[in-house]
């Protein structure tokens, strides 16, 4: 891979790559979470308190308390770095505590892109409050101002020189009793020592030697072992079970709880055995409309409501009466995929509960289990352990709602890990999302007019979590509705087009239960908007990425555009007939406000096969001020091969009854032979605020790729996934 | 209940299944509590249980533990340690090749048997042996570049 930073990579690359670093994820962190012990001489402090995110220890390491979590994208050495470098101390002096409803403060759920842009932010303005704290108690002992000293490797220092006072000896391990100050001054970009650098995550090395603890090998004494057994229809309802049928299990027992039907035993294949085992009956249920349906469902509705989200000139005006182009475009369910199983251990015990769980946000799955479990919220404590990987709420919090019932059930602490059958036939999916695009060019070759019509469905407004399967199943009341995400936005051109609107058809509900996917609703969107610009260009007969550079006025977009084409060597297309290998391109600002990402894209297309290669991925980002230009990278890299992925291959398969694409044979994912090389470029703005980088990355994919397979063989692709059989059909 | 003698990373090792057919996954993260083998699906399709046996990597979740007596079996955890690294897990780090980190240590022990076998491997050597271990945050293009980044290493 090709990486251009403005920012040496020496750091990285030094020591003949050995990447040391220079702490691991710390013990006593570890320790203190898995004991339940409770934070020392603070407490836990609310969001608006220094004491919420920092504290300082007696030997002058720094604790940060941090709501957001690392899920695999690197939190565990951003925030450290963001909150090292306002304090002026050593990165490898911070301990950080992740997602523990006892020691952290809420900052929200990790998701949207807002690990660093809201709560790296957050926690980088509670360190420069302590640092401004510390030096004002330095500077009132020595009556000097406070201008006259600083912070520099965990001291506060007089800037002309002279000895200087730790952390440790100054605060000890004493609160600071003050709130976040919105003004602490933040330290000039210019001056950073650690954000920027491409530090190693501490987590990895105890990754690739198997020590790092998941929360699938996180383990209590006195813990069973449990499993769900589901229904083999969705919304079954239990006949009977035959809790003889698993006599042959020592020590095996059968909880029951309605229609919520689990097992427990000693041993992990006890429970896996007695759940295969276990005989049970079941209602007939067919309440699902099949995946064919799907597409036409969406058009049909009822919908709960028709919404206009953009309205600038007069689109039906401008549409009336011209040349139009037209494409409607269709995203399926997809699933999240996780490589393993959701899981959670829960020990819900004396009117008290500890759930131990992957949970994107603990703090708000802690009122969920409260309510559950029929607890006060002050007597249930949720902690976060790694998942494996996480690209929106899949099902982790249904994994700990089973462990919670099952632990309730039977006074035990149980760990509850499901099979891959439970978590692609039961995971909350991607939804579904159809757009049909007009639009039409003015006498100039520009846009003149847009309009985008989605049939999606619609998120319930303030749901408190999305409604759990084992909640469900048992009888326990749980407020009804979707989650989704918000899908509807970026449905609009980012370009400068006179008359455009955007009109969205809701739909109260959706084929199977939906939740957040990666950029929710923005993959289909982009790949929507800028298949349809690709289009426009055509018609226009203008090279596409001049066309989006004359709609653009935001300098930042048309830098990310100019550079991707540059990294991959964009040239004017060639005017030659189709052939079997093209380019295609696709920009997107996240959300209108967010990250800037352009994407070129070349590939072969095999007429005869219709097998897909993707060749080469560039792609220009721009998510101003970077933390960790490695960790970035990352994401970027994790977002294309993740979204080419959904793009070529997925699509969620069901029948009237339930999933059927239960395993990685009827859900296949991309593999190591498709992965393309690829290429980035980060734009570095260190005066800009940090925005997030998540999700920004993925959405262009699916446009950049089916630009491309246009190019190369004139076919126009709009369903995905783009499977072989759609490309031969679509060669004729 | 039948009692099993194992070779796992070459500590004999006796285990009492109930079951026979026990997978030896379910054995090595549990009664052994070696974990580092992650279960992603048990049926053989992701990669994620892999370990090495006599030499050849083994979807440790589709093996009963009964056909495991008299062999070598080899776990991540046999392999290095964070301080003392095999020269792949020490790739794996100099690549910063994980993101969740999940199947890597199932994507380390298919590359470090390929290694053993043939220590110099191209980029396309190297998606190929990998081709049966998924990944779904995306590191391929890191852990390629591990891999062959150890395979300078071993080769030379």
């Amino acid at each position: 891979m090709t990486r251009r930073v403005s920012l040496p990579r020496r750091e990285f690359l030094q020591a003949g790559g050995a990447l040391v670093v220079g702490f691991t994820l710390p013990a006593s962190a570890c320790a203190q979470r898995q004991s339940g012990a409770e934070r020392p001489a603070s407490g836990r402090a609310g969001a608006n308190e220094v004491d919420g995110f920092v504290a300082v220890n007696a030997d002058g390491s720094v604790t940060i308390y941090s709501g957001k979590v690392d899920l695999g994208q690197g939190l565990r050495i951003a925030i450290p770095q963001m909150a090292a470098e306002e304090l002026g101390i050593g990165v490898e002096r911070i301990v950080l505590v992740e997602g523990d409803t006892a020691l952290t403060p809420d900052q929200g759920a990790t998701a949207g892109s807002s690990g660093i842009m809201r709560g790296g932010v957050q926690i980088r303005q509670a360190a420069a409050t302590a640092r401004e704290a510390m030096i004002g108690m330095v500077a009132a002992r020595a009556s000097k101002p406070a201008a006259e000293f600083d912070t520099v490797d965990g001291e506060v220092r007089p800037k002309a020189g002279g000895a200087g006072i730790r952390f440790g000896d100054l605060v000890g391990t004493r609160r600071f009793d003050i709130n976040v100050d919105p003004k602490a001054k933040l330290r000039d970009p210019a001056s950073y020592t650690v954000v920027g650098k491409p530090l190693a995550r501490p987590d990895l090395p105890g990754k690739v030697a198997g020590r790092h603890v998941y929360v699938h090998d996180f383990r209590i004494d006195g813990m069973l072992h449990g499993r769900v057994v589901r229904p083999p229809a969705v919304g079954a309802k239990l006949v009977a079970f035959d809790e003889a049928s698993i006599a042959a299990i020592p020590g095996a027992r059968v909880v029951r709880i309605n229609d919520f039907l689990g097992v427990v035993a000693a041993s992990e294949w006890d429970a896996v055995s007695a759940a295969k085992l276990l005989k049970s009956r079941w209602s007939e249920s067919t309440p699902l409309i099949g995946t064919s349906a799907v597409r036409g469902w969406l058009r049909a509705g009822p919908f709960a409501a028709d919404e206009t989200l953009v309205q600038k000139g007069d689109a039906a005006a401008a549409l009336a009466g011209v040349t139009k182009i037209s494409a409607e475009f269709y995203w399926p369910m997809q699933s999240h995929g996780s490589m393993g199983p959701s899981c959670a251990v829960a020990d819900v015990r004396d009117g008290k509960a500890t759930v131990w769980s992957a949970s994107q946000a603990t703090h708000r799955f802690r009122e969920t289990i409260a309510r559950a479990l029929a607890l006060p919220k002050d007597a249930v404590r949720v902690i976060y352990l790694d998942g494996s990987g996480c690209y929106g709420m899949n099902g982790h919090d249904d994994a700990a709602a089973d462990a919670a019932l099952l632990s309730k059930a039977v006074g035990r602490p149980v760990r509850v890990q499901w099979s891959r059958e439970d978590e692609h036939g039961w995971d909350p999916k991607g939804p579904p999302q159809l757009l049909a695009l007009e639009g039409a060019l003015g006498d100039n070759g520009k846009i003149n007019a847009w309009r985008t019509q989605m049939w999606i469905p619609k998120a319930t407004a303030s749901l408190p979590n999305m409604p759990l399967l084992a909640l469900d199943a048992a009888g326990i009341v749980q407020t009804p509705g979707i989650t989704t995400g918000l899908i509807s936005q970026n449905g609009d051109p980012p370009y400068a087009v006179p008359h455009q609107e955007v009109i969205v058809h809701w739909l109260p509900d959706a084929p199977l239960r939906p939740s957040n996917f990666r950029a929710p609703g923005k993959v289909a969107n982009c790949f929507a908007v800028e298949s349809f610009t690709d289009m426009l260009a055509v018609a226009a007969r203008r090279d596409p990425v001049e066309f989006r550079l004359q709609g653009l006025s935001d300098p930042r977009g048309s830098e990310v555009i100019r550079r991707a084409a540059a990294l991959l060597g964009w040239g004017p297309r060639p005017a030659s007939a189709p052939k079997a290998s093209g380019r295609g391109f696709a920009y997107m600002h996240y959300k209108h406000n967010e990250s800037y990402v352009a994407m070129a894209m070349e590939v072969d297309v095999n007429r005869v096969t219709g097998v897909i290669r993707v060749r080469r991925v560039a792609c220009a980002h721009d998510c101003g001020l970077v933390i960790n230009p490695d960790a970035l990278a990352a994401q970027i890299e994790g977002n294309i091969l993740q979204t080419l992925s959904r793009t070529l291959f997925e699509e969620v398969a069901f029948d009237r009854s339930r999933v059927t694409s239960v395993d990685w044979a009827s859900y296949p994912i991309l593999t190591f032979p498709d992965a393309p090389e690829i290429l980035i470029d980060i734009v570095s703005r260190p005066k800009e605020p940090p925005l997030g980088a998540g999700e920004a990355s993925a959405t262009p994919v699916p446009a950049a790729l089916a630009n491309a397979i246009f190019d190369a063989v004139g076919i126009r692709l709009t369903t995905a996934p783009f499977t072989r059989a759609r490309v031969r059909a679509a060669l004729g | 209940m039948p009692k099993f003698t194992l070779s796992v990373n070459g500590e004999t090792r006796t285990v009492d299944v109930r079951d026979a057919q026990e997978p030896l996954l379910y054995v090595l993260r549990n009664a052994l509590g070696l974990t580092g083998a992650k279960f992603g699906c048990g049926l053989g399709q992701c990669g994620a249980c892999t370990v090495i046996v006599d030499g050849e990597p083994v979807r440790s979740c589709l093996v009963p533990v009964a056909t495991m007596a008299g062999r070598q079996v080899t776990t991540i955890e046999g392999l290095g340690t964070p301080e003392k690294p095999h020269p792949l897990q020490a790739a794996f780090v100099a690549e910063q090749a994980a993101q969740c980190g999940y199947c890597v240590t199932g994507m380390v022990m298919t590359g470090a048997a390929l290694l053993a076998r043939r220590p110099a491997i191209t980029r396309e050597e190297a998606q190929q042996a990998l081709a049966g271990n998924l990944c779904r945050c995306g590191a391929h293009e890191r852990i390629l570049r591990a891999m062959l980044r150890a395979s300078r290493k071993v080769a030379a």
